[in-house]
């Protein structure tokens, strides 16, 4: 079986641990697994560079600040957990079979068959020159949803002062 | 020109966060550095000179490295950006007590603008996800705001929606990287025609249309809309219906399926289909609610149908058609949401059940009131019917007799549930209880009267605003 096919099976895998996982820090460790193996298949694509990006953000950064906020809140009983579970496998059996189905689906249009595949720019541009002179639109656009990120927080943290009150 | 829509306003809103938020005194500049970030950007949309759009300021341009396009289209959506958002800020100062969280919801506001702003404006279609991604993340903002259980459940109705949105896009957008090796508009285009009927390029524009579907709020991806609208504070109702499901949605499709996908029967007859069922669907359902908001919102996702409706008509017509309705329910729609707001603020209250011959007590809202769902409905002269008659012409023309008979038919149940909302909150007799009620401040009344005279204007003025305005559309149809 080809790598790359084997890897996606592997990355469908964690992720399905990660919405099933009966523990939010068991979702979190299911999600930078994901990542990862993402990283990986982005790295055998070709492309190193959003390879590390996935790696450092995704797997790193966001699985960082996911556990510090876990580490928050109020854990439920082993009862109340297993009362959730159920609950969630009773609602969403469902969605293991569509996405079983939708994969089968897309294996038999045998993509590869399309049109000819264009090669990854990154490997023809300098990431430099990608980032900073090709899509400087989208870097301003990221300022911007950071900006509203952070007011977004503003909002949320003065709602936390108060209740404190 | 075209980068000053995005760059004046980024950088008042971190002028203003790092200078002004802070001093309270000072946080109240906020609302008028707003106000005329939106007059201006109506005044440069209405009066669209070529030295400002296309001649002038291109080293600003070229210095930030964006390019953007214009067009007529464009133009129209900046005057409805501007438009709701003005109303948005005004009834925001109306409801909103308390000025750190008035200057937070201006700050919010601001950004979400922009990023319709830059929706409008990009040919490249990774920014215009970006750009979709920014007003997404401000709209959840604007609707958690009040931060009650209510509230909060909206927005994450609206975040998770909008997330399975997002995954339907960026894969479409992989998926056409594939086929055109870039992103921009032009290269996609010039890819999906050289490969028409390859699986990958159906898969691909099937997964964008329907991610474009849940954003628009169309039937059967509507389930976020009703919750979000109702949940939402009131001046974010206003921008949400008014104005950024059509950026973020209505307009990207009408943009994509005109300038980049096949404008065929195929995706036409999809259109006409989901675009109907909508248009029953919302308003069947609008019939029976009790809460002026819900209600309100299902009649949202009916209007935004006949615009579907009006684009699947695939010809010239149908797409000025659909683009007059969009900007036409922009103002309505708008309306009917500030008077719900002034409703609410001063009974406390969405239920309609417990209100009664408001009218009295508010005689502006009222009356604004009338205006705004007599238009909704297309009774002439308003806007309204103009813009219905000429989706129904569209429709006909294009030898779908069926669709244009059951646009004229559901306009019948648009008039049954909007009278049965003005007679159980505005007319008959006064409830008990709502003696001391009075009307809005003169900012939102002023808004109000505004709004009301735009339907009255466009409606009497049909010859002048189509000509001018509405019919320089079809040339999107030109590539």
């Amino acid at each position: 079986m080809d790598m790359n096919i084997a890897l996606l099976i592997l990355t469908t895998v964690a992720a399905l641990w990660t919405v099933m996982a009966r523990s939010l820090l068991k979702a979190t460790i299911g999600l930078a697994v994901t990542s990862a193996l993402i990283a990986v298949i982005i790295f055998r694509l070709n492309s190193p560079l959003a390879a590390v990006f996935e790696l450092s953000v995704c797997a790193g950064l966001i699985t960082a600040i996911f556990v510090s906020t876990i580490s928050l809140t109020k854990p439920l009983t082993h009862n109340q957990i297993l009362q959730a579970s159920k609950d969630r496998m009773k609602r969403y059996w469902y969605l293991p079979v569509i996405l079983v189905v939708i994969g089968a689906g897309l294996v038999c249009m045998k993509a590869g068959q399309g049109p000819a595949m264009a090669k990854p720019l990154e490997s023809a541009i300098d990431v430099r020159t990608m980032l900073w002179d090709l899509r400087r639109l989208d870097l301003l656009g990221q300022v911007m949803i950071l900006i509203a990120g952070a007011l977004g927080v503003v909002m949320l943290f003065e709602e936390t002062k108060n209740d404190k009150r | 020109m075209p980068s000053l829509m995005i760059l004046i306003p980024l950088f008042g809103v971190i002028i203003l966060n790092l200078l002004f938020a802070g001093n309270v005194r000072m946080r109240r500049w906020a609302f008028l550095f707003a106000l005329a970030v939106f007059v201006l950007q109506i005044v440069v949309a209405v009066f669209h000179h070529p030295f400002l759009w296309k001649n002038s300021l291109d080293r600003i341009d070229s210095f930030f490295g964006v390019s953007f396009f214009v067009d007529h289209l464009s133009f129209i959506m900046f005057i409805c950006i501007g438009m709701v958002s003005i109303t948005s800020l005004f009834v925001a100062r109306y409801t909103m007590a308390e000025e750190s969280g008035r200057f937070k919801f201006t700050n919010l506001l601001i950004l979400a603008s922009l990023g319709m702003s830059g929706i409008i404006m990009v040919k490249d279609i990774f920014s215009l996800y970006v750009f979709m991604e920014i007003t997404a993340v401000s709209s959840f903002l604007l609707i958690a705001y009040p931060k009650s259980l209510e509230s909060l459940e909206g927005s994450f109705k609206y975040l998770i929606l909008s997330a399975v949105a997002t995954v339907l896009m960026l894969s479409s957008i992989g998926l056409l990287l594939l086929v055109s090796g870039s992103t921009s508009f032009s290269a996609i285009a010039a890819g999906i025609g050289a490969s028409r009927n390859s699986s990958l390029v159906i898969l691909a524009v099937g997964l964008f249309i329907c991610g474009l579907f849940i954003k628009g709020g169309l039937v059967p991806f509507h389930g976020w809309l009703p919750d979000a609208y109702m949940a939402a504070p009131a001046p974010a109702s206003i921008l949400l219906a008014g104005i950024v499901t059509k950026a973020a949605g209505i307009y990207t499709l009408i943009r994509i399926v005109t300038s980049l996908f096949p404008y065929d029967q195929a995706v036409n007859s999809i259109l006409m289909f989901i675009g109907t069922i909508s248009i029953f669907v919302g308003a069947i359902a609008a019939i029976g609610q009790d809460n002026f908001k819900r209600m309100l919102a299902y009649s949202s996702i009916s209007q935004i149908g006949y615009i579907i409706l009006g684009l699947g008509a695939g010809t010239g017509l149908g797409i000025a058609g659909a683009v007059f309705h969009l900007f036409n329910h922009s103002v309505f729609k708008s309306l009917l949401f500030v008077n719900s707001a002034v409703v609410e603020k001063e009974t406390g209250t969405c239920n309609m059940n417990k209100m009664g011959g408001i009218s009295q007590r508010m005689p502006v809202t009222g009356t604004t009131s009338v205006i705004a769902f007599l238009s909704t409905c297309g009774i002439p002269p308003l806007s309204g019917f103009w813009s219905k008659l000429i989706i129904v012409i569209a429709l006909w023309q294009a030898g779908q007799y069926t669709y244009a008979a059951l646009a004229v038919i559901a306009s019948v149940i648009t008039l049954a549930y909007f009278l049965s909302m003005q007679r159980r909150v505005f007319f008959g007799k006064l409830k008990v209880g709502l003696e001391n009620i009075k009307d809005a401040d003169k900012g939102v009344i002023g808004v109000s009267i505004i709004l009301a005279a735009i339907i009255a204007g466009v409606g009497v003025f049909f010859p002048f605003v189509y000509t001018t305005l509405i019919s320089p559309v079809k040339e999107i149809l030109i590539r």
